[in-house]
């Protein structure tokens, strides 16, 4: 397990807080602190916490331009051609698409995920009070799961050694962000951010719109290079008036492909309320036995788990970016992690890369 | 630096560690007790209603169950799935999603009735007897935590 390793309080730093902290008392009473700035994930914010993303964008500034500049050509060469020929409908509805989608692919980019914070001290003493007298002591920390019954169904809670907790069902820790997330789907690089509960609907109707404006587009491209061949000329001829189409052409042919298969996969895992990591990990295949191992989070009818899924209550942010810090808790949490993030960040990158590419596979599969 | 590199062997890490914890424990386990989520019926937010031993003598059971399952139906009526909720939610998609830059969702007007009802609770029932209630929502919804005063 990556994130085997305890955090230890150095009792360097402990020493160092008293002659550093009248420094940092007399600086902190002039700005009071927001949370968001001692955020110990791998996170980043903007305007002043409403927007957060994860710490590497992955590929989000390659999609955004992708599509903007796909539109941008669509709008400049083929639409005045089209309208002309056809309708003027065909712009109209090739805008709102680019809308929807540039909207959905920023929410589904800026929302938290559905991130929990981390355990307070409290919290984790009671739980590893908790673990204590139920388990064996042995000098080696025995393995940390827990298991629970969803719905008559053994299902296995696994301790989180990074956020001190036991992870609640179909929660996942994300190396890349360093956070654990409810719901977690996947780690999207196209879209800079995990997918999550809060953020799931989102990223759905990203696909889904992304699926009918490259469809859209293919389609209008082709009827666009047929119309001009129709009036007596060859293709070349018709490609070379209208150079910007093979550019649309080529995007759209391969978005589609991997585009329209990821939204079938995930109006499947949609219909059976599933989430990506759970299908992966086949949690709940039937290979196991018959009955024990189904879903215990599936409502047995395809609309209730769509409806529950996409058109389900939205559940409020559980970080709180933008309160204040209390004065007295400021300081310790900025000094530790300062102090503590080098040599972490030295062994995980390996592992990190390894999960950048399995997830990135199977985002993209 | 050098001294935060963890030890090689996991014994040294695990005896050191489990030093710091007992610090801890005489700390903390007097003035705080934690209720953890109650996972039977999936994972909707619920909170176990078994009485902890610890505040065996600070309060009576009922009450200590009556706040607890009040607080179960407050977030049993903020996650509720029905005609509201899909209203709210195929309105977002439609505007994609810019409605929510204006409009209060369900879930939070509640979250905003839970606040008050637990402020309440804290001035009528549990600050009188020692202890007060901490909102879930301070803890990512992970525990109801008790706290003596």
């Amino acid at each position: 397990m990556k994130n085997c390793e305890y955090q230890q309080i150095d009792p360097r730093a402990l020493s160092v807080l008293p002659s550093s902290a009248q420094n940092h008392t007399e600086k902190k009473a002039q700005r009071p602190r927001r949370k968001w700035e001692v955020f110990p994930g791998k996170n980043r914010f903007f305007c002043d916490g409403r927007i957060i993303l994860a710490r590497q964008n992955g590929v989000l500034p390659l999609t955004l331009s992708l599509i903007i500049v796909t539109c941008g050509l669509f709008f400049a060469f083929d639409c005045p051609f089209l309208v002309k020929h056809l309708t003027v409908f065909i712009p109209v509805i090739g805008g709102v698409l680019f809308v929807f989608v540039v909207l959905s692919l920023l929410r589904t980019s800026f929302t938290d995920p559905g991130i929990l914070p981390r355990a307070t001290p409290d919290e984790a003493a009671d739980v590893e009070k908790q673990i204590d007298t139920s388990g064996s002591s042995t000098y080696r920390p025995p393995p940390r799961t827990k298991e629970i019954l969803i719905n008559q169904q053994v299902v296995k809670l696994k301790y989180c050694f990074t956020c001190k907790t036991f992870r609640p069902p179909r929660t996942s820790h994300c190396s890349l962000c360093d956070n654990c997330v409810e719901r977690f789907d996947h780690h999207c690089p196209w879209v800079g951010n995990c997918v999550g509960k809060r953020n799931y609907r989102f990223f759905y109707s990203f696909i889904i719109s992304l699926s009918f404006l490259t469809s859209f587009i293919f389609g209008c491209v082709i009827t666009h290079i047929t119309l001009r061949t129709q009036a007596g000329k060859t293709i070349v001829q018709a490609i070379q008036e209208s150079p910007a189409s093979v550019v649309e052409l080529v995007v759209c042919f391969f978005s589609i492909w991997s585009i329209l298969g990821l939204s079938g996969f995930h109006t499947y895992l949609v219909a059976s309320n599933l989430t990506t990591n759970e299908d992966i990990k086949g949690s709940w295949s039937s290979k196991r036995g018959a009955e024990d191992s189904g879903n215990p989070y599936t409502y047995n009818s395809i609309i209730t788990n769509c409806c529950a899924t996409l058109c389900g209550p939205m559940p409020p942010s559980l970080i709180d970016r933008r309160g204040f810090l209390p004065h007295d808790e400021a300081i310790p949490a900025v000094s530790a992690s300062e102090i503590e993030l080098p040599p972490f960040t030295a062994k995980n990158d390996a592992h990190m890369e390894e999960n950048c590419q399995d997830i990135s596979l199977s985002c993209t599969a | 630096m050098q001294g935060l590199v963890p030890a090689a062997t996991d014994g040294n890490m695990a005896t050191e560690f489990h030093n710091l914890q007992e610090l801890r424990h005489s700390a903390s386990l007097a003035n705080k007790v934690f209720i953890q989520r109650d996972y039977s019926e999936g994972t909707t937010c619920r909170f176990q209603t078994k009485f902890p031993s610890e505040l065996e003598s600070r309060i009576e059971r009922t009450l200590f169950e009556d706040t607890v399952k009040t607080l179960n139906n407050y977030y049993a009526e903020a996650e509720k799935i029905g005609g509201q909720s899909y209203l709210e939610g195929c309105l977002a998609c439609a505007t994609a999603y810019l409605i929510f830059l204006c409009m209060e969702t369900r879930y939070e007007k509640v979250l905003k009735k839970i606040a008050k009802y637990i402020q309440e609770q804290n001035e009528k029932i549990y600050a009188p007897r020692g202890l007060l209630i901490t909102d879930p929502i301070e803890r990512g919804m992970r525990v109801v935590s008790f706290f003596a005063v």
